[in-house]
């Protein structure tokens, strides 16, 4: 029950930080760890910023969310 | 066998009360329907739908595999293509597609009555709407998570890709401008309203800073933070509201209002993300959210009673709110709540990219549309719980109505509307301005109708006030995070086009080529702003028609992209599902840009608009509501130029309707299947 709750909880932070387009951090932490083991992860601050800048407009002009 | 009984019984108790439902919507003449009987009446369809229609399309059609790989799994880097857990994506899909759209065509539709727009939003989303995502979030999933440009020049050719995104620029220009003026006509003369907004400015810089220096990445943290000031400057901006120097000096004209949001426009467009855009999208998009789910529990708690008829005299197209008759302009004004185009572009965003299953498609694509359409039914019945009376009051322009409450109630009551001038008057008091009358635009009547229903749960009438300029608040600060992220949008656009040309301009770091297309952009959606509020033929009654014809537009562009695929796919027989929606889209939107340019009604034709103004100015004669020559001229010239857009549109609709027949007919007679997706990979077995 409380491991239910648990994940109940972290995955609606995780529902609203994707809605702003922040990703899952730990899960990009464990993908580099697993596939690119010889690769130094971004920290969280810079990854925060990459998907900063990959959620509003850049250059391909790509609209990431209905403006109406 | 028993499993399948019980199955058909559930369902036959679902279409029974949906019948029931609309039984209820569409005969109780002369006494109110309950708001919950367009709920039950929503919930069946959609549930109908999902379950039958949706799940047909799946497997006939899209044929979903899971044995097949996704973008999100082949590509997996951890940062852009990412496989995320089936509801998770919904949310951040929902979040993405849901804007202030839908809560402003239901409004305006409601003049109508709210039996022609409940059904077109029931009706539309389930067969054109929800089609239209799911089919797009399809293609683009099987082709490594292309966006719709991109799709276009694929399956359709180049020319095709170029005029779609000319297309969509000019779109983006238009719905920048409304969205302007929906602000505008709320907070003009509302000193309350403009100081919460105001207060949002230094409440996201407060929070970008901290999300760039102190807690970089706590996105919830900041954002409840953020939430709790945003609350202390709403209640404390009613004694600004109150106070003799300040409330007179934030009470503004909308002609200054128009110019602040244009300089506003061109500041934050030019700032970086993290500082203004970032932390305003973050308030922006949980408060709607919020919004939406707190109106969705308040309303099955209070079950108001509609006071709208369900059909009014107004679909002969002699209603205040906007001009035309039902058919074509009913459906090209409830524009997003059954159908976006906008929403082509983002189910072949980002959601492609992280979608973990083949069969998640139904759910989110499908699924999606649907929560979004029943933002619309809500937004419905927001302004259909107000007394029909205050509903007119709110949304008819004051050429119409006149500037006093005596006047207004006197012309609203010899429409059949019967409302006294005290009511106005109450009205007002109520929700804490000094006057509700001709606050067009959709969102004012939306935030009375939710004030309405909310202070029923919270609060009582002492609170009405309170809800009704949080609704305000939550509508401005969503549209002032789209003019920011629409201006960046339009300027990365414009660098594109003019990079062509002039290389120098075309480079993204340059902040001479920054300065110069942003002023481009802002001087584009600004112009027809301004318009919009200056001429008095202007505002909401022409540019809503304009921005619903370019979106329906861009519904149709993607429905016929998703017919050429069919083709493609060699699925002839089940080209109907994307193709009669298509047709009918098409149908409707060449019809409304057609009237809207050649019509010899003066009320919906801009050119016979144009010509009795040079007929008069001719004469030397001033027509009121205009005071002078040279405001006559300005009418004209507006004329001419929303006359000229409506034609833009109405061109590049026919132009890709060329190419999709081409490229359809063309793979019609190749009969092998020609789609480009992406050669397939299989899953390694699982439990082998």
């Amino acid at each position: 029950m409380r491991e239910l709750l648990g994940r109940f909880i972290r995955r609606t932070a995780q529902t609203l930080r994707l809605m702003v387009g922040v990703g899952d951090y730990d899960g990009y932490l464990e993908h580099v760890r697993r596939h690119h083991p010889d690769q130094e992860p971004m920290t969280r601050s810079d990854y925060f910023h990459y998907c900063q800048s990959a959620r509003y407009p850049t250059r391909d002009g790509a609209i990431k969310r209905c403006p109406c | 066998m028993l499993a399948t009984l019980r199955q058909f019984a559930l369902w036959s108790l679902v279409v029974l009360l949906a019948v029931l439902a609309f039984a209820q919507l569409a005969l109780a003449r002369g006494e109110p329907v309950s708001a919950l009987w367009l709920v039950v009446a929503a919930v069946a369809i959609y549930t109908i739908a999902y379950r039958f229609y949706a799940r047909f399309i799946a497997t006939k059609i899209m044929q979903l595999d899971d044995r097949r790989l996704t973008p999100a799994e082949r590509h997996n880097d951890g940062l852009d293509y990412v496989p995320t857990h089936k509801w998770v994506l919904f949310g951040h899909h929902f979040a993405a597609i849901a804007g202030a759209g839908p809560l402003v065509g239901p409004v305006l539709a409601a003049q109508m009555g709210y039996l022609p727009g409940t059904l077109w939003i029931l009706f539309g989303v389930v067969l054109a709407g929800a089609v239209q995502d799911a089919m797009i979030l399809f293609a683009s999933t099987r082709r490594d998570g292309r966006s719709l440009g991109e799709m276009m020049r694929l399956e359709m050719g180049n020319t095709a890709g170029l005029i779609g995104m000319t297309g969509i620029l000019a779109i983006i220009v238009i719905l920048l401008a409304v969205l302007g003026m929906v602000v505008v006509k709320a907070l003009a003369g509302s000193a309350w309203g403009l100081f919460t907004l105001l207060a949002t400015v230094p409440i996201a810089l407060l929070m970008g800073s901290y999300s760039r220096w102190v807690r970089p990445g706590r996105v919830i943290e900041v954002s409840l933070i953020g939430f709790v000031l945003l609350m202390m400057a709403l209640v404390f901006g009613n004694m600004v509201a109150q106070h003799p120097y300040w409330g007179e000096l934030l009470s503004l004209q909308p002609a200054t209002l128009a110019l602040g949001l244009i300089a506003y426009g061109f500041i934050a467009s030019v700032l970086p993300v993290w500082l203004l855009l970032a932390p305003r999208d973050y308030l922006s998009t949980f408060l709607k959210i919020g919004t939406i789910l707190a109106l969705a529990v308040a309303i099955l708690i209070v079950a108001p009673p509609l006071k709208m008829m369900a059909v009014t005299q107004f679909i002969d197209g002699s209603g205040p709110v906007f001009a035309g008759s039902l058919f074509p302009f009913l459906f090209i004004t409830i524009a997003c709540g059954s159908v976006s185009g906008f929403h082509a572009l983002v189910s072949s965003g980002t959601t492609p990219k992280m979608l973990e299953r083949e069969s998640h498609i139904p759910a989110i694509g499908y699924g999606a549309m649907l929560m979004e359409s029943f933002v619309a039914i809500m937004a419905l019945v927001a302004a259909c719980v107000l007394e029909p009376g205050v509903y007119f009051a709110l949304n008819s322009p004051a050429a119409l109505i006149g500037n006093n409450v005596e006047e207004a109630s006197r012309v609203i009551s010899s429409w059949g509307f019967a409302i006294t001038p005290e009511i106005l008057t109450q009205m007002a008091k109520d929700v804490g301005e000094s006057s509700i009358l001709s606050r067009t635009g959709g969102a004012p009547t939306f935030a009375v109708g939710m004030a309405k229903i909310l202070s029923d749960v919270i609060g009582g009438q002492a609170l009405m006030a309170f809800w009704y300029h949080f609704a305000i608040l939550f509508e401005a600060l969503f549209i002032l995070t789209t003019l920011d992220a629409g201006t960046r949008v339009c300027r990365f656009l414009i660098q594109d086009l003019l990079g062509t040309a002039i290389p120098i301009l075309g480079n993204t770091r340059s902040w001479t080529a920054n300065i110069v297309a942003t002023s481009l952009a802002v001087s584009g959606w600004g112009w027809f702003l301004y318009q919009g509020v200056t001429d008095p033929f202007g505002g909401i009654n022409s540019l809503w028609a304009l921005f619903g014809i370019a979106n329906q537009m861009l519904a149709g562009m993607a429905l016929m992209l998703a017919t050429v695929i069919l083709v493609r796919m060699q699925k002839m027989r089940y080209i109907w599902v994307t193709a009669l929606p298509a047709t009918w889209i098409l149908l409707v939107t060449l019809y409304a840009g057609w009237q809207k340019i050649f019509s010899s009604d003066v009320k919906i034709g801009f050119l016979s608009h144009a010509k009795r103004f040079s007929d008069a100015i001719s004469r030397n004669e001033i027509l009121p509501p205009t005071t002078s020559m040279a405001q006559m001229q300005q009418v004209m010239l507006n004329d001419y130029i929303d006359a000229v857009m409506a034609g833009f549109f109405v061109t590049v609709v026919v132009t890709m309707l060329f190419f999709a027949l081409r490229a359809a007919l063309r793979a019609h007679n190749n009969s092998e299947i020609s789609t480009s997706e992406s050669p397939i990979i299989w899953r390694q077995q699982e439990f082998a």
